[in-house]
């Protein structure tokens, strides 16, 4: 008997319907764990570079520990770890939302202090020499262009946690791929399913791009 | 005369390099100080030291009635005169991200908590005042390096400073820009500014400055008026550094 395999372009349609209920979460998980993972990225990345050393070596173990570890293994820690610690169970989108959020908050720390050291030092002399407080120097002075040329590095983070989702599937968030995985178990498609799935997150990532690019643009107009 | 800085006895070290070596220097009211020497004698970390960009180790700094501590100790002191005290840098250092007129209007604004419309006339007129009133809304990147360097100083100026420093303000131009920058420098003199000057400018130190001073490996070896100190040095080491830099 031959084997002849042919995509079925009726099962790839019919499947997008079911697939797309995961995208509200996929994107909750993400964006909403990003956005913590930025305001950790500040606080620990600046707390990396500051002179008092008891700020920094926790800043600087904080980063190394969720760098240094796969996210798969955060995320299983906390999902089915943490709740033996704190005595109740943790919700699947919590636990996906805190892995992202721990996670890219490392990177993002990283990307804060090179930013930061990569103005030049005489950015901070000029605004020290007009009176400028300390405080009022970083924030009026050195933050705005150690933001624009964050902006890159920051995309791609995004884009990296975005994906990292995926692998969320284990603990059984509804995300793209843990609808992908529910219908292919009806159906028996995996190849057109799972091509739908990839296509959905690129149809993701590629805006995102684009939005940053546009972003990047008018942002490095000024300067 | 009031003195607006006293050194006394002042030491500065880099780790294990004495680079500044029991200075004694005051400087007074409206007079222009023009401190020359060669590269690595310690001048622009002198005048680092006033406006407290460099700590010192030891000795006495006393700016504007304000006494510094050495290692940074006084920062409250420090505080109090970096408002009095303006700074124009060799590399300029304006803020990329603002423009010109924002450059001049972010410090009023923030340190001496001017209105807008305060800060905003105080930056017109002083962007008038060293020629380039028709920049104010231009980045710093689309101007010459001898309008950067201007706009530097109507920045520094727009603090109403009581004394102006200035570290080679002219070594990163091209030569032909030199000039502008001399020329609001010189009106700066004319007008009364207190100034301290380091600058390799042989032909402006001469001309503007009421005393010279000659720098050497963290020394002061020789002062006076600019007469004085470049027609007729009375020290072998200031003899040698100027007939290096005058002779071409």
């Amino acid at each position: 008997m031959e084997f002849q395999f042919q995509f079925d372009w009726q099962a790839a349609i019919d499947s997008i319907p079911f697939l797309l209920k995961g995208i509200p979460y996929t994107l909750l998980i993400s964006f909403g764990g990003l956005l913590i993972g930025f305001v950790l990225g500040i606080i620990f990345g600046l707390l990396s570079i500051n002179k008092k050393w008891f700020l920094r070596w926790p800043a600087t173990a904080y980063i190394e520990i969720f760098r240094g570890t796969p996210i798969l293994v955060q995320v299983l820690f906390i999902f089915y770890g943490l709740p033996d610690l704190i005595g109740s169970p943790i919700n699947p989108l919590t636990a996906g939302i805190a892995a992202i959020a721990l996670n890219s908050g490392a990177y993002i720390s990283e990307v804060v202090r090179g930013g930061v050291q990569s103005i030049d030092k005489g950015q901070t002399e000029a605004g020290l020499s007009l009176g400028l407080s300390r405080t009022q120097t970083f924030w009026s002075i050195i933050w705005p262009q150690a933001f624009r040329r964050m902006i890159p590095p920051l995309g791609n983070q995004a884009i990296v946690s975005i994906k990292d989702t995926s692998l969320f599937s284990v603990i059984g968030v509804g995300e793209l791929v843990r609808q992908g995985q529910i219908y292919i178990a009806n159906t028996f498609t995996a190849f057109e399913v799972y091509f739908v799935v990839a296509i959905l997150y690129l149809a993701i990532t590629l805006s995102l791009s684009l939005i940053l690019r546009l972003v990047e643009r008018r942002g490095l107009a000024s300067v | 005369m009031t003195h607006i800085v006293e050194m006394k006895g002042m030491n500065k070290y880099f780790g294990k390099l004495h680079v500044l070596k029991n200075i004694d220097l005051t400087v007074e009211q409206g007079e222009v100080v023009v401190i020359i020497g060669a590269s690595g004698s310690g001048k622009s970390t002198l005048i680092r030291c006033v406006n407290g960009l460099e700590e010192f180790e030891s000795g006495k700094l006393v700016v504007d009635g304000q006494a510094l501590a050495p290692k940074g100790g006084n920062q409250k002191a420090l505080t109090e005169i970096r408002k009095e005290v303006g700074m124009v840098f060799q590399q300029f250092n304006l803020f990329p991200h603002l423009t010109v007129k924002k450059n001049i209007m972010l410090a009023p604004m923030k340190v001496k908590s001017n209105s807008q419309v305060v800060a905003n006339a105080t930056a017109e007129r002083l962007l008038n005042r060293v020629g380039i009133g028709n920049q104010a809304d231009k980045y710093p990147s689309q101007l010459s390096g001898g309008q950067q360097q201007r706009v530097a100083i109507a920045r520094a100026l727009a603090m109403e400073p009581r004394l102006m420093l200035f570290d080679e303000p002219t070594s990163a131009l091209d030569p032909e820009m030199i000039g502008e920058v001399l020329d609001v420098m010189r009106e700066l003199a004319k007008e009364g500014m207190t100034m301290m000057v380091v600058t390799h400018e042989m032909g402006f130190a001469r001309e503007v400055a009421d005393r010279v001073i000659y720098i050497h490996e963290g020394q002061i070896v020789e002062q006076g008026k600019p007469d004085d100190v470049f027609d007729n040095p009375q020290n072998e080491r200031t003899q040698a550094f100027l007939s290096r830099v005058l002779a071409h």
